[in-house]
């Protein structure tokens, strides 16, 4: 998962067409300009001899240089992204449980207007029991043992486990981010007082952690079950970030800050997270998943207490009570929550590993396989080693 | 020797740590453990005397609960060292030799699962990387991704229900059949691996994926570097490249994933037990949450993590053997 600078000269011998080209001066992937767009490291410094010319005294209009961080840092990455399959299909996948969301929360909503939409009637027990999936079109899904719609259950479920998933994989890459860049850049007692605290955390294993404190705690907010389930889940992101930031401090446009005398902050936010971000977006991906992982096992054994069944933890606990495993008949009260959990998690997975090359440049070029250069060759020969 | 010292000084302060973390756990906890044995021991023998009863939860809780706080620590935290974690309400034993006797099993399915599970990914990620492109290299993708993406718990109940219930191949429950006799017999042994094979499957099959595809990864990229040509350049045989200078460098990068997935897999494996019913670390915290049983609870949680914390430790004496780099520990400007 390292950015290896030095493919990025092999890349260009080879990157005759133009859009290819244009992606390897961006933000994201050329760290000798990688901060073009900011005026406080002198810009883009590698020869066009204007070292200092667009620092602080060049007019730069606000409304430019939103646009223009808005294309470098969210448009090409996103197209980038979008041209592997599997950044299409996780994505698609990921909208969709947003947009189960979105109906959940409209249809449950009791604010102003939205109290009078109610797009899918919540879970009640007016149906046939223990009804088969794609039986019946009114119960697509089936029904459980006292006649609750299991497809309406499942979509309610959806803006709690949503909220907690957000709460987590925001607090995790927050707090990791910070830790890891601060103890990166600074260095010296910051970054052994940091990197101990890290370490320590990392070793604790997480889940018996986690459940301790849930038993102990008996939280009922989705956001503090998010934030409980990542507590020390951080600290790994938190060294890896670290010694990211160790390689990226050394590069000269970072050094030529500081010699500007720019302070630490602004270095750190201008200066080094760009660099980091699709890292940071991918070990979001991963947070998220964790939190999915952890929550729905600790729902599913019924380690945190519950008031309602709209989560599929707490329907695949139903399932597994009523001896789902053994009878036939009401399988589909264990199987219907798995398949929600496996597919936002799948989708998930997906996403990650097509953004993947995003930061990984030779994986791009290679991926694509519109480069085959000379170089390329020497690999593909090297691997019959293997 | 220094960057020894500064490992086993880390894990030992890991270790304080986490008993701290306990103490404040269990001090933070409204009502008073003292009074649960006390009901217990009324309960079994009314015509115990007020000096005898207190004598008795003097003995089965490590740190009284009237003293001021630092004398509790200190109390607390030799007593935990001298193996004293405190009395099960639930087992009705000490804490201590209940855990001893469930954490084989853990350890078992643990160290089982983690050999096969990097075995597998690392063998198919390279082989992904030599064969990168082709059909098996797309499909292998395809499969780790959506193998990765089920839950181990998930893996591990249709296993069950497939075949443990439906095939009845592999046991669905238990550690070991009733039938067998403990002990250092190959009857006993096969039958323990027998048993154990549902869970370590749950956790190789939805885990390896990851493992090659990082491997395959580090391996794309590791082919690429400029050292390999040298080395071709110099005649260098393929079978040495592939392992001394591919293999060596490709699986360098993952031992933090390895050190990661200790912590995770320990923390997965108190999960797959309760769904096992297997009698392990797991299955007990889950017995000790039920009968809300505060001192196993904290005495397996403890436990775990020093298994984990000397797991990582032995980890990291090997990583200094496989990537001597680790030694020289240069300190970096600070600024």
């Amino acid at each position: 998962m390292k950015v290896n600078p030095t493919d990025a000269p092999s890349d260009d011998e080879s990157g005759t067409d133009g859009r290819r080209s244009r992606f390897e001066g961006s933000t994201l992937f050329d760290r000798d300009d990688a901060d073009g767009e900011y005026r406080t490291d002198g810009g883009q410094s590698a020869g066009d001899g204007q070292m200092f010319a667009d620092s602080e005294f060049t007019e730069v209009t606000t409304g430019q240089r939103l646009s223009e961080v808005f294309y470098e840092s969210i448009y090409e990455p996103f197209v980038i992204a979008w041209s592997d399959w599997r950044t299409k299909v996780g994505l698609s996948i990921i909208s969709l449980y947003l947009l189960l969301g979105v109906v959940a929360w409209v249809s449950a909503s009791e604010l102003l207007f939205l109290d009078r939409i109610t797009i899918i009637e919540p879970a009640r027990g007016d149906g046939p029991i223990r009804l088969a999936p794609f039986q019946d079109w009114s119960y697509p899904l089936g029904t459980d043992m006292i006649g609750r719609d299991l497809l309406a259950a499942m979509i309610h479920a959806t803006p709690r486990m949503l909220q907690m998933i957000l709460a987590g994989a925001v607090f995790a890459t927050a707090v990791a981010t910070v830790v890891g860049t601060v103890a990166g850049y600074k260095g010296g007692v910051t970054e052994r007082s940091l990197m101990t605290l890290s370490d320590v955390l990392m070793t604790i294993p997480g889940l018996p952690l986690v459940i301790v404190l849930i038993v102990l705690i008996d939280p009922s907010s989705p956001y503090l079950i998010g934030i409980i389930i990542v507590i020390n889940a951080w600290a790994g992101l938190a060294r890896t970030i670290h010694s990211q930031v160790l390689t990226i401090r050394e590069h000269s446009y970072v050094e030529a800050s500081r010699t500007m005398g720019i302070g630490t902050p602004t270095i750190i936010r201008k200066d080094i997270l760009p660099n980091l971000m699709p890292y940071i977006l991918i070990n979001f991906t991963s947070m998220a998943r964790r939190v999915i992982y952890d929550s729905v096992a600790l729902y599913f054994l019924g380690v945190i207490s519950v008031q309602t069944i709209e989560n599929w933890g707490v329907m695949m606990n139903i399932g597994y009570e009523n001896n789902a495993l053994i009878i036939p008949e009401v399988s589909h009260l264990l199987f219907v929550p798995m398949v929600f959990v496996v597919g936002l998690s799948f989708g998930l997975i997906l996403f990650s590993q097509g953004t993947d090359r995003l930061f990984n440049p030779r994986v791009r070029a290679r991926g694509s396989g519109t480069t085959k250069s000379k170089d390329d060759e020497e690999i593909t020969t090297g691997g019959g080693a293997l | 020797m220094n960057w020894w010292v500064k490992r086993t000084g880390q894990a030992l302060f890991t270790i304080w740590a986490v008993i701290t973390i306990t103490f404040a756990l269990i001090r933070g906890l409204p009502g008073d453990p003292g009074s649960r044995i006390r009901d217990q021991a009324q309960r079994h023998n009314p015509s115990m005397s007020q000096a005898a009863l207190e004598r008795l939860i003097e003995a089965r809780i490590p740190a009284s609960y009237d003293d001021p706080i630092h004398v509790a620590y200190w109390e607390y935290l030799t007593s935990v060292l001298q193996g004293d974690l405190g009395y099960s309400t639930f087992r009705q034993g000490d804490v201590a030799p209940e855990i001893a006797s469930v954490l084989p099993w853990t350890i078992l399915i643990m160290s089982l699962s983690m050999l096969l599970m990097f075995a597998l990914g690392l063998g198919l990620g390279a082989l992904m990387a030599y064969k990168e492109g082709s059909r098996f290299d797309t499909a292998l993708t395809g499969v780790s991704i959506f193998f990765n993406s089920i839950p181990y718990y998930v893996a591990a109940v249709l296993l069950i229900a497939v075949l443990g219930y439906r095939l009845s191949v592999f046991p669905a429950r238990g550690t070991h059949s009733d039938a067998t006799e403990p002990g250092l017999s190959v009857h006993f042994v096969l039958d323990a691996l027998y048993h154990a094979t549902l869970p370590t499957v749950s956790f190789v099959i939805t885990g390896f994926g990851i493992i090659a595809l990082t491997m395959r990864g580090n391996s794309i990229q590791t082919l690429g570097e400029e050292y390999i040509r040298v080395a071709k350049l110099r005649g260098i045989p393929d079978r040495r490249i592939a392992i001394r200078y591919v293999g060596r460098n490709a699986i360098l990068p993952m031992w933090t994933t390895l050190l990661i997935s200790i912590g995770f897999m320990f923390g997965g494996a108190i999960i797959l037990e309760e769904i096992f019913q297997y009698r392990g670390m797991g299955w007990l915290m889950f017995r000790s949450i039920e009968h809300n049983d505060i001192y196993l609870m904290m005495g397996t949680f403890l436990i775990v993590t020093i298994a984990v914390v000397v797991s990582l430790w032995i980890a990291d004496a090997t990583y200094g053997w496989l990537d001597p780099r680790i030694k020289s520990g240069d300190e970096s400007e600070s600024y």
